[in-house]
Parts: structure tokens; sequence; C-alpha cells
């Protein structure tokens, strides 16, 4: 019975680990059942392998059936939005002359916002997690990660008033320091906003609305680091920063990335905070971070022509859906390949 | 020699003030628009707030008990479709995906986690327009219910859920599921008893940020779920309105009154706000008694 | 200590957690779902015995315009409470989506900012009206737009056509302008530059303010009439109206367009008629319509008006804004049509449309005489 030999073993280096130490060490899979307790030996489920398992038909299931919502929205998306291809100056949305007039410039808008909002969100998040889990530790980290998960639940609307009322006034100032003094910089270049609505401040807004996902998801990266992994090199002499850049960091990397990835998702499509706080001009691609003319996101754009649209306005509305699909589509299988790249293939 | 040892200490200590201070970072935004929801909120969190409807209210008064309903019931139905799609695709791309050799399922596996990214992207409002055009399809265009406002929210629910949940349990320790296979453990088995408790707390919070992803989602349900200002319980049949579109409502569609809208609008944010706060808590409590009740577990043996 | 009492506890401990925290959110879904809101009286089913018994009862959905929707609160509340087994709701999705869903059947009537267009009402099939019956447009909701600014300590301010046209095509950047200092010789207007804020989003709010400039000051105002602003002015843009608000009140010397009512503590321009200064009060814009007639090829149960944005009456408001209420001329369904029609003589009674004026600043119909038998006139078509 070599099995049940081995099985014995477990046991004993099961009591050679027990919860406290790992506790002790960052509190990581504090909640993995001891084996011995689940599978007491000779349990009846250890006799032999069950056929009915339901739980890989149920799983399977749930993948096809998330690959069919897929396929279902964007097959409804196609047919719906297909006549405005044929569209002209006469009746698309802002007398554009395509459609690929006006969706250029909002791809545009979309992901120089969404780029925006990462290069700031990302960073932060990346910190708040390791800040949460590794540095305060015990219950003032987990009252600082709750607290910026529940950001996540703030309505978009909120996040809107809180961007137009808080945010964009107090931001004007800083708009016109910059702009005086390193308007040499094409970014800040040209007359800054008086209002703030600038796509920097819808960028911050957008920063602030998906930080909680980069965090939350990293947290969960992080805390999974196994604790051997960390006391390992805490016992080979690392300091906190070697210690996170050459073991927590590399062993998270998939979960911080799948969080990035979510909340670049999150940035594309969100609609209403953007739709309030930004002001944007049709057609313009520009650069600039501080002026009043900036340019608009598709998803905004979408929201806020909707209402009135009429005839193949509507059409070309819902084929710029389907561009934002394709275009968050190309971002994330690029992001994969560079994760993957940078991994060694491993996922 | 020391030389090294300082520049590592210094390194470190840069490094670590860089955490802290991106934690100080973050909390200035948190504080700020929590200050500004309770201060503009406060004024109309009042009893007839959570007992009356906005049914024949025109101008001052009137509550938010509708759209509180609403928002409970449309949110805990999306959360009951999400949930069992999101999990069971994760779970199949973590254990039973990732554990076969047959390149047609790793090709499978690759096309569902791209299509789990797009679908991540989708705008809120596409998938409003979505579900508009299946009903407009099946049921006829006059349709509107809070179980149409659901399945929209849940489409948007699934990617969260699901990816931050396959992030969790793609982290569960090879080891512990070896060694139960080792024992003779069927798959399913290790699967419902070793690794979900071991991602329990990892997959709590998984649909908690899919529940904060949605629980403030305003554009589709107006599609979808209509607009009303009288109560309804019943899902299938009827408009509902939940707390976002409320607020949204309140804040863009003002009367002469105007001040009377806006204390309406923000005090129902503030609700939502604590609602979540709220389910937060209990989450937390439900993986501290998992915990205990392990530990005592452990103690009588 | 907390172990060994827990340890007293049923072997199952874990699943009477369960079991627990599921009775509890079940009684507090339970709890909830048993109360109901306290200003909602149940459904009395009208019984012959009581005097002017109700005879109205059923659902009636509307949907449109979001301009109409503190008004339609105002008209469903008052309606609601009369005959109590009816219900009336809008969706204030907009109008393109209100006049869509009155094509698709999905509403029984619509509100929209814009009438349907004749070609439009030719092509196509009204779901819920009988077949070779008209269409009833009637405007229901008339609003005068501000010319609204901030310039802090300035109450007044006079503007013609031609300088709000200069404004918001950028000839003008300067408050203190000698063209705007003409119009003003009174009022000490600054040396500060002029922010012009315009809808983001597509609206009859611009469609309005774009078709008064075309028409008033078409030699600076080459753009035409347009819902969508147009894309090669600069300014900032807002959304919706209170997007429009928050923006004027966050810059000094910004100057947009937004609904009187919503004009709060911003300025109000007077816009220059025949070389008077006429503020956008109520009777200003019921003369303003009054004075206009029906675009052509309209029959008189389908309001569509053609506003005259250069009366000769200087006593009236061109800046305005006309909402309608669509409904069919003949239904196919005579309780819906019973329904559509009692609703409709409620909207445009005097009682409610005063009560409009005052919770959602509208113009009551009622302020002109003739104007309100009109619209009177063509409601009782409804079959």
């Amino acid at each position: 019975m070599p099995l049940k030999q081995f099985g014995r073993e477990l046991l004993v280096i099961d009591v050679l680990a027990p919860s406290d130490t790992v506790r002790s060490s960052g509190a990581r899979h504090e909640n993995a059942p001891h084996l011995s307790e689940v599978y007491p030996p000779g349990a009846p489920q250890l006799r032999q392998a069950s056929h009915r398992d339901v739980l890989r038909i149920f799983s399977v299931v749930a993948a096809v059936v998330t690959l069919l919502l897929l396929g279902g929205v964007v097959v409804f998306l196609a047919i719906e939005g297909a006549p405005a291809l044929a569209g002209t100056s006469e009746n698309l949305p802002a007398g554009a002359s395509s459609i690929w007039a006006l969706a250029g410039p909002l791809l545009f808008g979309s992901l120089w916002a969404s780029a925006l909002a990462i290069a700031v969100a990302a960073p932060l998040g990346i910190g708040v997690a390791l800040f949460s889990v590794l540095v305060m530790r015990g219950a003032l980290g987990r009252w600082l990660g709750t607290a910026i998960d529940v950001l996540a639940a703030v309505p978009s609307v909120v996040y809107g008033l809180w961007g137009l009322m808080v945010v964009a006034p107090q931001t004007v100032r800083i708009y016109n320091w910059l702009a005086t003094h390193l308007g040499w910089i094409p970014f800040f270049a040209g007359q800054p906003s008086t209002t703030g609505r600038t796509i920097c401040t819808a960028a911050l807004v957008l920063a602030i609305m998906i930080l909680p996902i980069v965090s939350s998801v990293s947290r969960e990266a992080i805390r999974l680091v196994p604790s051997s992994s960390i006391e390992g090199a805490q016992a080979l002499g690392a300091t906190r920063q070697e210690m996170i850049r050459r073991v927590v960091l590399p062993e998270a990397r998939s979960g911080i990335m799948a969080g990035i990835m979510l909340a670049l998702g999150r940035a594309l499509g969100e609609t209403m905070a953007v739709a309030m706080v930004l002001s944007a001009t049709p057609f313009l691609v520009s650069f600039r971070l501080l002026s009043s003319q900036n340019p608009g996101t598709v998803a905004a754009y979408i929201a806020q022509n909707y209402p009135e649209a009429h005839g193949l306005e509507v059409n070309a509305l819902v084929w710029l859906g389907l561009l934002l699909f394709a275009v968050t589509f190309v971002v994330s299988f690029f992001a994969r390949l560079v994760v993957r790249r940078s991994s060694g293939g491993s996922r | 020699m020391l030389h090294i040892a300082k520049r590592r200490t210094v390194a470190d200590r840069v490094f670590t003030g860089g955490l802290i201070a991106c934690g100080v970072l973050a909390i200035v935004p948190l504080i700020s628009v929590v200050w500004t929801t309770l201060s503009r909120g406060s004024e109309r969190l009042d009893i007839d707030f959570f007992t009356q409807s906005m049914r024949g209210i025109t101008g001052a008064g009137g509550g938010a008990l509708h759209a509180i309903m609403g928002t409970l019931l449309i949110t805990a139905s999306a959360t009951l479709i999400a949930v069992p799609i999101a999990f069971g695709t994760a779970l199949w791309l973590t254990e039973y995906a990732a554990s076969t050799t047959s390149p047609a399922v790793k090709a499978l596996a690759r096309t569902v986690r791209g299509v789990i990214d797009v679908l991540a992207g989708i705008p809120s409002i596409v998938a409003g327009l979505f579900m508009y055009a299946v009903i407009a399809l099946t049921l006829g265009p006059g349709y509107r219910s809070g179980f149409a406002g659901a399945v929209a929210l849940a489409l948007i629910m699934i990617p969260v859920v699901e990816r931050s949940g396959e992030e969790v349990l793609a982290r569960v320790p090879a080891e512990l599921k070896e060694a139960g296979l080792a024992l003779g453990a069927p798959q399913w088995s290790v699967i419902l008893r070793v690794v979900l408790p071991t991602a329990l707390p990892g997959l709590v919070s998984a649909l908690l940020l899919g529940i904060s992803r949605i629980i403030g989602e305003t554009a589709p349900l107006l599609l979808v779920a209509g607009f009303t200002d009288s109560m309804n319980y019943n899902l299938s049949a009827g408009r509902m309105i939940s707390l976002p579109v409320y607020v949204y409502s309140q804040w863009q569609n003002k009367g002469v009154d105007a001040q009377a809208y806006d204390a309406r609008a923000w005090s129902a944010a503030l609700v939502l706000l604590a609602g979540v706060l709220l389910l937060h808590g209990l989450a937390g409590l439900v993986i501290r008694l998992q915990r205990q009740n392990r530990q005592v577990r452990r103690a009588r043996r | 200590m907390q172990i060994a009492r827990l340890t007293s506890l049923n072997m199952k401990h874990n699943k009477s957690v369960k079991l627990l925290t599921l009775a509890t959110t079940t009684a507090a879904v339970l709890l909830l779902a048993a109360c109901s809101a306290s200003n909602e009286q149940p459904v009395v089913p009208p019984t012959s015995d009581t005097p002017n018994a109700p005879a109205l009862s059923g659902t009636l959905n509307l949907g449109g315009s979001s301009a109409q929707t503190a008004a339609q609160t105002t008209w469903r509340a008052a309606f609601q409470s009369a005959n109590s087994a009816v219900s009336v709701n809008y969706d204030p999705l907009g109008s393109g989506a209100g006049r869509t869903g009155f094509a698709d059947g999905a509403y029984a009537m619509a509100g929209t900012d814009d009438a349907f267009q004749l070609s439009d009402i030719a092509s196509t099939e009204f779901k819920l009206c009988a077949t070779g019956s008209g269409i009833v447009e009637l405007p229901v909701y008339v609003s005068p737009i501000a010319v609204a600014y901030n310039l802090p300590g300035i109450t007044e301010l006079k503007l013609d056509a031609a300088s709000v046209a200069a404004i918001f095509t950028g000839r003008i950047t300067q408050w203190n302008d000698p063209a705007l200092l003409a119009l003003n010789p009174n009022v000490a207007l600054p040396e500060l530059n002029i922010t012009t804020v315009h809808r983001a989003d597509k609206s009859g709010t611009t469609g309005n303010f774009t078709d008064y400039l075309t028409d008033a000051a078409s030699e600076f105002w080459t753009a035409g009439r347009t819902e969508s602003w147009p894309a090669e002015l600069s300014g900032e843009a807002a959304e919706k109206t209170q997007g429009m608000r928050q923006a004027l009140e966050a810059a000094n010397g910004a100057i947009g367009y937004i609904d009187v009512s919503q004009v709060g503590s911003l300025g109000m321009a007077s816009l220059l008629v025949q070389g008077t200064a006429v503020e956008p009060t109520a009777a200003a814009a019921a003369k303003a319509l009054a004075g206009s007639g029906l675009e052509a090829g309209r029959s008189n149960i389908d309001l569509a008006y053609d506003i005259n944005r250069v009366p000769t009456d200087n006593t009236a408001y061109p800046l305005i804004m006309v909402s309608y209420l669509v409904a069919c001329q003949q239904y196919q369904d005579a309780t819906t049509a019973e329904l559509v029609k009692a609703y409709a003589t409620h909207v445009i009674s005097e009682a409610a449309q005063s009560a409009a004026a005052k919770d959602a600043g509208s113009v009551s119909l009622w302020e002109d005489a003739a104007l309100q038998k009109r619209v009177a006139d063509a409601a009782e078509a409804i079959r």
C-alpha cells in the first residue's frame, strides 16, 4: 500500500507545519483545510473516483455559456450596426463623412483617457495592495483594503458629480500653474480650461474608479503568494523591498495583470462619469491635457447621443460599440502576449 | 560590504515610504468622495426617506423605499445569474482545462480567456442595448422588468467575478490538490473540499467586486427596467427602479425646487454606499466564522 | 476560553452558521417585502355606490423627452390621485427613444422635443394606431431658454441675436468687447475672457438655440439648426442641463443656454426684440408661441409649430422650446384610447398646466386663450 503510506507521511507534514506559523507569517492560506481532516484515513471518498462528475459538466456548461454570451453580443452589434457602414454626412451623427471619421478620434480618446487612468491607477493600486498586505498587517491593513473596495461600488453618477463639484474646481488652479510654467511641454500647451473639465480631470476620476479593481485583485494575488517563498527570502536576509521585487511581484504577476486588464476594460467602457466630467469635441485628436477642447470617448459619446438618436444614427452608435469591443480585444490580446513573454510562457 | 548594506537599507526605506505614500494617496480621494456624499446626503436621511416612495410626490418630501427594494431585488438576482456562470467558467479554466493535454481544449481555454477580457470592456450602455434588442425580439418592445435589468447587469458582472475568481483559484497551491488526489479522492471532491475552502476569502472578495461593479449601474437599467416612482416587488413584470437610477434622475431631472431633488439624490447615494459597506462587513463575518469553525474542529481533535 | 466555548457548540457548527445566515437574510428580505410605502394607497377597485366612481383603470406607459420629466411627475401625480386605479409611467429616455418607442408600440404616448417629420409620419406604421389613423401632436410643455451667464455683481445684461451668435462662434472673446458695451452702456462689464459652454449631448435645447440663431442672426450663424453642437466651434461641452448648470457655476465669465427653471443663481440675459429688451418670462414665451404658425403641411390636430424667432411683437421672447405629447388620432384598443384621452385632457387642463408652471417652471398654455383653445380642440380628436 504505497499510496496509503504517502498519505500517512502527509499527515506528518501537516503536523510539522501547524496553521499558527502560517498565520504569523502574513496570513496566507489560512482557510486551507488540513487534508487529514477532510480525508481522514479510510474515508469512503477515498475508495474510488466517482464517474458522476457533475462539477465538470457544470463548469463546461458555464464556460460555453460565457462564449455564447459574447457571441450573442457581437452578432447583435454587428447586425444592428452594419447599416451605418453605408452612412454619409447626410444621416450620420454630427455630420460625419463616414462612420470611420467619427469612430477614429473617439477610439483614440477612449484609449488615451484609459491609458492615462491606468498610468495613475496601476502603480497606486499595486502599491496599496502591497501596503495593505505586507506593510500594514492586521486589522488596519484589512480596513484599508475594505475601504478601497467600497470605492468600487460608488455609482458612476456619484463619481461624475464628485468630479464636477470637487475635482474640476480644485484642479483649475493647478492647471493654470502648469500651463504658465510648464507650457513648453506639449502636453500642457495651450489655453487651460476655466472650468477644469479636461481630459486630465476625467482620467483622474477614472483612475479613482478603477483603483479598487486593481488593488482588490492584486491584493488577492499577493495574499496567495506561498508564505514559504516569503519566509525563505526573509530567512536569507532579504529586505522587504528585495523580498517584494524578487519574490512577491513575480509570483503575483499574472494576478496583478488580470486586475489591470479588468480595470482597463472598466475604464474603456465607462460611460456616465466621463460623459459628465469631460468637455469633449467630436473629430478631435489631441494630446493636450489641460484644454477645453478634448477628444471624446466612445462610451460617453454613445450615452450622450443615444437618447435623441433616430434612423441611421442609432446604427452608427451601435457600430461604435462594436468597434470599442474590437479595440478592447486587441489591447487584451497584446497584454496577454506581453505577460506570457515576460513570465516565460507559464500561463 | 558596509556600503552595499547601507544602500540596501536606504532602498528598502525609500520603497516602504513609497508604499505608505500609496496608501495615503489612495485614502485621500476615498475620504473626499465619502465626505461629499455624507455631508450632502445626511440632510434627507429621515424616516420618510426609508418609508416612502415617490408616487404622488412633487417638489419636496418623498423617499426612496421603492429604489432600495429595487436595488436589493435586481442586484440579488443578477448575482444569482452571474455567479454560477462566472465561478463555473473559472473552475473549468483552472481545474479542468489546466490539467488536460489536449491542444483543442487548450485553444478553447485561450479563447474563453480572451472572450472574458472583451466582455469586461462592454460599455454598460451596450449591455443595456443588447438586452433591449433581445427583449424587443422576444417579449415585445414595451416589456420592462427588474429581471431584464438583472440579466443585463449579470452580463457586466460575469467577467469581473470570473477573472478575479480565476486568479484566486489558480493560486491554490498545487501540492494541496495533488496530495488530495494522491490520497485517492476524485477531482470533484478535491475541488469541493480542498480547493474551494482554501480559496473562499478570495472568492468572496471576487463576488463583492462583482456586486460593487453592478450595484452602481444606471444606463442599462434605465433602458430595460424602466423608470417608476412606485413600489414593485415583482421582478418579472412591471417597471423597477434602483438607487443609482434614482440618484441620476433626481439630479438630472430637477423641478423648480432644485434643492429638494439634490438632497434626495445625495441621500440615495449615501444609502447605497452604506449598504455596500454593510455587505463587506457581512462577508468578512462569514469568512471569520468559517475559519473559527475550522479551529473549533481542530481543537476538538 | 473562546475555543472551549465554541467547542461546546454543535458538531455541525458550520452548517448551522450557514442556516442562520440564510434564515436571517430571508427574514430581513421578507420583512422589507412586507412593508409598503406609506405614501402609497392600496388600489381600491371602483365600487358602484361611490359618487363619481372612477371609471378608469389600467396602466399607461409613456416615455421620451427628459425635458418633460419634472412636468410629467406633476401631471402623473395629480392624475393618479384623481384616478386611483390608474398607473401612469414616464420613462425619461430622450425624445428619439420616445418616438421610436411610440412607433413600436412600447409607449401609448411619447414626449418629444421634436415633432415627427411629415415624411416619417407617412412612412411609419404606428403599432398602436388604427389603420389609416393620423397622429395627434400637442405642444404641452413650453419653456423659455435663458442665455445664462456667470458674472458676479452683474445682474442685468442685454444681448441681441447677433451678439449671442458672435460670442458662441468666437468672434467676441472678451466681456468688455465694444459690441457688448454698446448694448449695455450702464453696465460695468469686466475685462475678462468669455468661456462659452454648450451641450455635449444631442439635445432639443441646442436645436432651439441654434434655430433661433439661424433665423435671427443669419449673417453670424452659418451652421444652421442642429441638435448636436457644431464640431468646428470651440468652447466647453457639458452633459445635459445639470452639467451645463455646473459648468456655468464653476467658471467666472462663462455663458451658456439653459432651461429657465434651472438658472438658479446665474444671471439671465434679456434679448432684444425689435429694439426692446425682453426677459425670459412665461408670458413673453406664450406670446412667442401664439404668434407662430404651424409647419407647412400639418393638419389642425398635428400641432407642430414653426416657431417665429423674429416676432413682430416686442413683448414676445423668441428663444423658447416646445415639447410635444404625441398620441394616435385613433387607437386600435378602445381602453387605451380612453386612458390616453383622459390623460391628455388632464395635461392641458388649467390646473395641470399651472401646477407644472409652479413645479417644473414651464409656461402654462392658459397664458394665451387662443393657444389653449387650439390645443384643446386637437386633444378632443383622440379616439
